[in-house]
């Protein structure tokens, strides 16, 4: 079964290698992507993979690599005229200054870091921080608002846009509802518990609902225990310096979050970071790291720790669970996966990619992940082993010196996780997940069609539709809003420079005529915009050209 | 000269034509003898074993809020060990706030404030505390940790330099950890010695006055303590502010909502222009009984950190029922400025009460509402100290008072402080009930330590 898929997935997808950094080579050849995904699924891995790993990182043509620093060019140079006048008062000064008793304090910014913020940011920041008024389900309130001094301030008109599309959301399960059923469990809870608790978990801030959360949770994940945090970004810098210190060596995947880095840094270890799920990368570091120890002394390392993410948000792609586990095991590393996007979201019952991967939670060494995303609550965890949740209640810094979660939050993770599971006696769960993923495969298949080039895994809810060019940015994302729908637009530092992208969350929630609505935008948008970069648009006539289907049906 | 010319060629030529050397050898093992290391290597296990006794394993189980009373391992007790310094945490007008802000809301904001995640009460409350501090802008975080863990790294960069009080609670010190800035610690509340490192300081930048013009310096300091519940002297402070031109940061996670006429901290407390501090931290975990914390100063500085604030662009932002009952708990320390008179008359009840007490020592001001009880004589080693105090604290508890020692990461604090018991003085308790805790203390103090 390895080998025919083997094949034709190099035949088929060509466009199924690794992202190369340098955007000035020429686009993709074909032959090139035919024998690098031979190699990539080629029987040796075939057998690790139950199910085909299908992941596209399409390259633009050249002129869309030129125009893009050219507008970052032209941006530039404005933005040096702009300063220039300011300092000459030839244009009015709107930025916030220091007091008048502090100028002769040392500079709090230099001029040049905020260069970017002044300059380029700042015209197209209407398109961020875009205040809400209603509950982030699949469609919400949004507050108008208007700027009269071309965004240096804005103001709120009083009115609200209602019913715009949500796309932009952490939604993946559709658990942020208002339905009175729904939160009945949580009200009483609120109503028992209050809001705050006012203590950390090691002196008396352990409450009996964090005890009955943590036991559903490592029931849930199928390990033995589990700890809750009060906050996910604070799960990763607060525990990762817990179980390394000096004399550990982190190797950490190049597009891993901030909280995994700042956790990392925090923990005093070496890091070292290899390619983007670049398995031959990570297996060199690896073998490098045991045979030459550590710099300098060459003593051993005391251990290796590998960070890896579930889904990563801004690629949209999932981690390579059975290779990274059948190296791990090789080398006698230990793996941390951070499944913050991931859990809840992949899986056929949503346990997350080790479900997806079809392996057993015991492969994975720490497994951590979020409630703010699939649950529509906030906090994190960390599971695994009785001994590492039993080091980690006496070690953590969350656990001694961070308040605990609010109780009505844990109730509103023991219900989101109790329908899950069926616990609660309904298949509403279920039925979730596979909403989810029907809406995963429609959204992605129709963009391919369109001819957009899109990042990531067939399975990843997370979809960054690429735009490049920094006008596109701010562009897209206002006419969508005209249209009445809300994206979220990416561009440099959470990017590299020349890939700005747009990057849609799909929704269980979300309906079939919500997302035609926004397929329809998207299609006229992207006529508009010109932003149907792909050259290997899918017809939408799949049987003509499937021909592993014609191979089976001998 | 030909010749010479000629040797000269034929070197480079040489030169050209010889092996270079690498710097490192890796040309020297083998591939059987990399898979006997790799073999070989045999790695510490993930965590170390821990011992069932330790005993942060048996800490204690609330069932039920931790009001007043507490359920603490199936007895009720009068609670003296959560921070719920005004009460908040089971007012009716709170929860009924957040009941109303759950139904329009759902619980969680699903997103960062940069992608959806700003909804209007967060801009509401962001507005009350500004207004309420008496500052231009306020910026709320999801955790109270994060916030000063997050704030001090936005500013203080590598190469700049800080100076930190040694009682300085944990978040600082890993907000500090985070800036790679260089960190001079002076002693607690000792001006004498900040000035020394002051001056120290003047004399290195009149070496290299390049250097020191870029170079940014800062003071961090708590108002009110945690670690000693002491505060800090912040006219002095000011003074040394503008002598030496160093910008400071205060963090008043404690005295926010407990010092100062109408609750606003240790600057109304002294009487300070509230514009002379640059950035005041605090969560709000403690006098507000909600979650998160928050940051306000003048737009100059707090704006920085909407862009630059790790905790803020990339983590989820707060629940908006935390953020409601924050709004409601901010309403009723308005309308109600008493409150802080009664709680400081109840401290300084507690904290003659409780003087004299044979074999412990009070640490702490009279007017500081989180108190810590410490052995006078230490006998010998921590471990000892630690299970002594554990005593009194189960005798205490035994007999309807719940206590708690305050709890450190050993390994990980820069100045440990002693091991001790902590005492907190809430609006709710009566003065029957401090009269009993008092008398309690005593006599657990008698018969453990004598």
């Amino acid at each position: 079964m390895a080998n025919p898929s083997a094949v034709c997935n190099g035949h088929l997808h060509h466009h199924h290698h690794q992202k190369q950094n340098n955007l000035l080579k020429s686009g993709i050849s074909k032959k090139n992507g035919i024998t690098k995904g031979m190699k990539k699924n080629g029987v040796s891995n075939g057998t690790l993979y139950k199910k085909t790993f299908i992941e596209h990182f399409e390259q633009a043509p050249m002129y869309v690599a030129v125009f893009t620093f050219v507008g970052f060019a032209v941006g530039t140079i404005f933005g040096y005229l702009r300063d220039f006048m300011r300092a000459w008062g030839l244009e009015k000064r709107n930025i916030a200054a220091e007091r008048e008793q502090q100028k002769d304090f040392v500079p709090l910014y230099q001029d040049f870091e905020n260069f970017y913020t002044r300059n380029l940011y700042l015209r197209i920041r209407d398109n961020w921080n875009r205040p809400i008024c209603s509950v982030p389900g699949p469609q919400f309130d949004l507050m108008e608002r208007v700027t009269d001094d071309y965004n240096w301030t804005f103001r709120f008109t009083g009115r609200t846009i209602k019913n715009v599309i949500n796309m932009g959301s952490y939604n993946y399960l559709g658990f942020a509802e208002t339905d009175v059923n729904a939160l009945k469990t949580v009200t009483i809870e609120l109503e028992k518990y209050g809001t705050g608790v006012c203590s950390t978990r090691q002196e008396m801030g352990t409450l009996d609902k964090h005890v009955e959360l943590e036991k559903l949770v490592a029931t849930f994940l199928g390990v033995e225990d589990a700890m809750v945090f009060g906050m996910g970004f604070a799960t990763n810098s607060m525990n990762i310096p817990a179980l390394v210190g000096k004399g550990c060596l982190i190797l950490s995947d190049e597009l891993n979050h901030t909280s995994l880095v700042l956790g990392a840094r925090l923990s005093g270890a070496t890091i070292r970071i290899f390619k983007h799920n670049n398995m031959q990368s990570l297996e060199k570091l690896l073998r490098d790291a045991i045979v030459y120890g550590q710099p300098r002394t060459h003593r051993a390392w005391r251990k290796i720790i590998i960070l890896v993410e579930g889904i990563y948000s801004m690629e949209g792609s999932i981690v390579r669970l059975p290779e990274i586990v059948s190296l791990k095991n090789k080398y006698k590393a230990y793996l941390y996966l951070d499944e913050a996007h991931s859990i809840g979201a992949v899986g056929a019952t949503g346990r997350g990619v080790v479900e997806y991967f079809g392996m057993s939670p015991d492969d994975v060494d720490v497994l951590m992940g979020t409630f703010t995303k699939s649950f529509g609550a906030a906090g994190g965890y960390i599971a695994g082993k009785k001994g590492l949740v039993d080091f980690l209640r006496t070690h953590s810094h969350s656990a001694v010196y961070a308040t605990s979660m609010c109780p009505a939050v844990a109730e509103q993770i023991i219900r989101a996780m109790k329908c899950l599971m069926g616990l609660d006696g309904t298949t509403q769960g279920l039925q979730r997940v596979r909403q989810l993923e029907k809406n995963t495969r429609y959204f992605r298949r129709k963009l391919h069609e369109m001819g957009f080039i899109i990042y990531g895994n067939d399975d990843s809810p997370v979809v960054p539709l690429l735009l490049y060019m920094p006008g596109k940015i701010g562009a897209f994302a206002r006419r969508m809003l005209e249209k009445n729908i809300g994206v979220v637009v990416v561009g440099f530092p959470a990017t590299p420079i020349t890939e700005s992208r747009a990057r849609f969350c799909v929704s269980a929630a979300h309906t079939r005529e919500m997302l035609d609505t926004v397929l329809n935008a998207l299609d006229e948008l992207g006529d508009f915009l010109h932003l149907k970069y792909s050259r290997y648009s899918k017809s939408s006539h799949p049987e003509l050209y499937e021909e592993s289907r014609l191979e089976l049906e001998d | 000269a030909c010749k010479t010319e000629g040797i000269l060629i034929l070197w480079i030529i040489r030169l050209l034509f010889s092996k270079t050397y690498k710097l490192q050898e890796r040309s020297d093992l083998t591939l059987k003898e990399k898979e006997e290391l790799i073999e070989e290597w045999q790695p510490e296990p993930l965590v170390p074993p821990v011992p069932k006794d330790h005993p942060a394993l048996n800490y204690n189980i609330v069932s039920g809020p931790p009001t007043h009373i507490i359920t603490v391992n199936g007895k009720e007790c009068i609670n003296f060990a959560s921070f719920n310094f005004l009460g908040l945490l089971n007012n009716e007008k709170v929860k009924s706030a957040a009941q109303a802000s759950l139904k329009k809301y759902g619980v969680g904001t699903c997103g960062p404030r940069g992608f959806y995640g700003t909804f209007d009460v967060h801009l509401e409350l962001e507005e009350r505390l500004a207004k309420f501090m008496r500052t231009e802008e306020a910026i709320i975080y999801s955790y109270g940790f994060a916030t000063i863990a997050s704030a001090i790294p936005a500013y203080s960069k590598r190469g700049d330099i800080v100076f930190v009080d040694e009682a300085a609670c944990f978040a600082i010190q890993k907000g500090l950890q985070a800036s790679r800035s260089n960190i001079k610690l002076f002693k607690h509340n000792d001006m004498a010695d900040l000035e020394r490192l002051l001056k120290e300081q003047e004399t290195e930048d009149q070496k290299n006055p390049r250097k020191a013009r870029v170079t940014r310096r800062f003071i961090v300091v708590e108002g009110l303590y945690m670690n000693t519940g002491d505060i800090c002297p912040l006219p002095e402070l000011i003074k040394l502010k503008y002598k030496y031109k160093v910008r400071i940061f205060l963090e008043e996670s404690l005295s926010f909502g407990v010092l100062g006429e109408h609750g606003r901290g240790i600057t109304e407390h002294f009487g300070i222009n509230i514009d002379d501090i640059d950035l005041i931290s605090a969560n709000m975990e403690n006098s507000l009984a909600s979650i998160g914390g928050f940051c306000c100063g003048r737009s100059f500085i707090i704006d920085h950190q909407r862009l630059s604030g790790q905790g803020y662009c990339f983590s989820a932002s707060l629940p908006p029922l935390l953020a409601a009952a924050a709004i409601e708990a901010l309403n009723i320390m308005e309308d109600s400025p008493d409150i802080f008179q009664t709680l400081r008359a109840k401290c300084e009840r507690i904290h003659k009460a409780l003087q004299g007490i044979s074999g412990l020592k009070v640490v702490g001001e009279s007017f500081s509402p989180a108190l810590h009880l410490q052995l006078e004589e230490s006998c010998g080693s921590r471990e000892n100290d630690v299970k002594l105090l554990k005593r009194v604290v189960d005798y205490c508890m035994n007999s309807g008072i719940a206590l708690t020692q305050a709890r450190y990461l050993e390994k990980e604090e820069k100045c440990l402080p002693p091991p001790s018991i902590r005492v907190v003085i809430t609006v709710e308790q009566t003065e029957q009930e401090l009269d009993k805790a008092a008398s309690l203390l005593k006599e657990a103090a008698q018969s453990v330590l004598n």
